[in-house]
């Protein structure tokens, strides 16, 4: 559990995971809102619906501790603190983005913050969290990994490669795969023999452990565990929670009608929608007011990245060597 | 060297991929076509379109997020007498499948003492505009250049889309296919029947006299738009697409060069070591030290592809840029000329709108 959240009353947890999950709901139905302007010229992958393993997940984490994140990253990223004008600034290709407009929407970074890039070459972000994991347990550091992916990134070799250095060195790192159930368009039954990945990741020597109730206090639980065990020396831990993309796999809209997928399949997550469930359980007028200031706070990030400049031309050339 | 035919129907670049893979699938059982996406109902981008229907699962199939080995798994079926073609969405996925295309695909008939063979088409396409950013954009064709045993070709129009695909499918060799996906909406005239632009044959796409101008891939159609661009100001440029990269028509581009004594090479990528440097290169060692040749490339700026608008657009050669160029080698002691910037647009590139 993060010291700094140590001693909280149920109240203060409930209120403070409200606002990490509307946040980051409420940012990305503006991105989705804004899409269409033509305003943010980079491929955006949502997370709609998947929110609540990234909130989960860093609300135990500290400060110093990091994540690693993938393309579809915006969750993780707020959850972990990054800095929110920025993300936006990034998506808008200008010059006070996270990555100055290097990056664009797929390579979100906030080392302050302890989030350490994304990839958009499916699975290449997995061996370098386990480097920072590295670093950390040679430094001392007590600083913690978190590697977030998708179940289709289980299926590159370099993610086999990882689990077996990481658990092999007893690595500081928690694996923490988002199985949406899709690679794109493609379903699992298509690319799995057997969907039994935890029992593939348990032969390594690691931990391993599916969370199939969608519920982001059983994630924040298995994950304060996991990493509790790992500050005390325990090494890597996986965790696959079961969860489903509700957009389209890249871009702002709904893509039921496509013929690859039955909005049948989004019934029970919608029904179960965890942003919903932790509204339920907070007073009307104090969670009106949290929106409220929600509202604001997106607003002015929106407004931050309209009104910050382009990168002039000129600086086409910095940044290649350091 | 060969020339430009008018016959066939107006078919779109992306549309006379798909007319291959169903001819040569129907032609010979041993084709096969697989890949992440090519079942699903975007069929990249329509250029798998109906094959599944057509040909069944056990000829067009997806597969896990695995390119590396998917690569070797296409090389053993090649070697084992089939004709695998494997479908990438982006070029920069090709560094996964680096290892197995370059130590063995490559190697194989050769290391083998002629025993085997790896008749294996890779297609990948080349992303540009919409924010591609660093790893979705790359060109990657000099690297494999370099390596003995593998062919490149960079088809820039819909012709050449057919042509060059059922050439490849046809070849003992590995194959790779540069495609890109700006080109996938341009239209030309393309046979109905089946046929092939074999490799190492350069065409002239615009005569001239002036200059000589190679471009490669998508930097075709911008080239010939440069071309429009200097005959304004009465420079006679002659524009043409090498096709094949690997092997490579040197006499068709060295008697061109011969001819304007300007060489201009535009490549939809990086310059150090890569086809620019190797094709002006060639061309000079063939020439001799008395041709007087003047030479010049232009390709992308050396730095990583910036998906900030303003950063991609000075990433990029463009009409406007290879136009300059020309411009320089031709009237060297002329001041710098620049085209108007709203003259150098090129529709299609104008048109590209996102998600991805
Ligand atoms: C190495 C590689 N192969 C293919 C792609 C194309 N691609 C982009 S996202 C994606 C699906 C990844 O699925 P998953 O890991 O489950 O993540 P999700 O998108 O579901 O969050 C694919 C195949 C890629 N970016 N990188
Ligand atoms: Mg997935």
């Amino acid at each position: 559990m993060n010291p700094e959240n140590r001693g909280d009353s149920d109240t203060q947890t409930i209120v403070r995971l409200y606002r990490r999950m509307r946040l980051i709901r409420h940012l990305e139905e503006e991105i989705a809102r804004v899409y269409p302007t033509d305003k943010i010229k980079s491929p955006i992958h949502l997370s709609i619906g998947q929110e609540f393993i990234a909130v989960g997940v860093c609300d135990v984490l500290t400060a110093k501790d990091r994540v690693s994140i993938t393309y579809r990253g915006h969750a993780a990223y707020v959850a972990k603190g990054g800095d929110l004008r920025a993300l936006v600034a990034e998506m808008y290709g200008k010059r006070t983005g996270c990555a100055k407009g290097r990056g664009g929407s797929m390579h979100l970074i906030d080392m302050d913050a302890g989030v350490i890039g994304a990839s958009a070459v499916v699975g290449t972000n997995i061996p370098v969290a386990v480097g920072f994991a590295l670093a950390a347990k040679r430094q001392r550091s007590g600083q913690v990994t978190v590697c977030f992916l998708g179940d289709g990134a289980t299926e590159e070799g370099c993610f086999a490669e990882s689990l077996n250095f990481a658990a092999l060195h007893k690595l500081p790192i928690l694996f923490v795969c988002e199985n949406n159930g899709y690679a794109i368009h493609e379903p699992l039954s298509k690319r799995w023999a057997t969907d039994r990945l935890v029992e593939r990741v348990a032969t390594y020597g690691i931990p391993a452990d599916r969370i199939s109730d969608g519920s982001l206090t059983t994630v924040r639980a298995r994950a304060a565990e996991a990493i509790t065990a790992m500050r005390a020396g325990a090494g890597p831990a996986f965790l696959e929670v079961l969860c489903y993309r509700w957009q389209e796999h890249v871009g702002p809209n709904r893509d039921y009608d496509q013929g690859y997928r039955s909005a049948d399949e989004l019934a029970p997550w919608k029904a179960d929608d965890q942003v919903a469930r932790l509204a339920d359980r907070i007073e009307p007028a104090l969670r009106a007011r949290i929106d409220a200031e929600i509202r604001v706070q997106v607003a002015e990030a929106f407004t931050f990245a309209e009104a910050s400049p382009f990168p002039e031309p000129e600086e086409l050339y910095e940044h290649v060597y350091s | 060297m060969s020339t430009s035919t008018a016959e066939g129907r107006l078919l779109r670049y992306v549309d006379a991929l798909q007319e291959a893979f169903a001819q040569e699938m129907a032609r010979d059982e041993s084709v096969f076509l697989f890949g992440l996406d090519v079942d699903d109902h975007k069929s990249i981008q329509g250029s798998t379109r109906g094959l599944l229907q057509e040909f069944g699962p056990e000829r067009v199939f997806t597969t896990p997020l695995s390119e590396d080995a998917m690569t070797g798994m296409a090389i053993g079926a090649a070697m084992a007498g089939m004709r695998p073609i494997h479908v990438h969405i982006r070029m920069d996925f090709l560094l996964l499948c680096m290892n197995q295309l370059v130590n063995i695909a490559a190697k194989a008939h050769s290391m083998y003492g002629g025993s085997v063979k790896v008749p294996l088409v890779v297609r990948s396409m080349v992303g540009k505009s919409w924010g591609q950013g660093a790893q979705h954009s790359q060109a990657l064709h000099s690297l494999f250049m370099h390596i003995p045993g593998l062919k490149i070709v960079a088809p820039s129009n819909a012709h050449d889309a057919k042509g060059c695909m059922i050439a490849a499918i046809r070849d003992d060799n590995p194959v790779l296919v540069m495609e890109h996906r700006l080109l996938y909406g341009t239209e030309a005239y393309v046979p109905e029947a089946p046929f092939e632009v074999r490799p190492g044959r350069a065409r002239v796409v615009g005569p001239g006299d002036d200059i000589t101008v190679v471009a490669i891939s998508n930097m075709v159609p911008e080239c010939l738009r440069a071309r429009d661009l200097v005959a304004e100001v009465g420079i006679s440029a002659e524009v043409i697409d090498p096709v094949w990269l690997q092997p490579l028509d040197i006499d068709s581009l060295l008697a061109s060069a011969r001819r304007t004594r300007r060489l201009l090479v535009a490549d939809n990528a990086w310059l150090p070591c890569g086809a620019s440097a190797e094709i002006i290169a060639a061309v000079l060692e063939r020439a001799g030290p008395d041709a007087g040749i003047m030479v010049r490339r232009i390709g992308f700026a050396p730095v990583t592809c910036p998906p900030s608008p303003p950063l991609e657009a000075a990433f990029y050669p463009n009409p406007g840029t290879v136009a300059s160029a020309i411009h320089a080698m031709v009237r060297p002691a002329a001041p710098a000329w620049q085209p108007d910037p709203e003259r150098t647009r090129l529709s299609y590139q104008s048109s590209f709108c996102g998600p991805f």
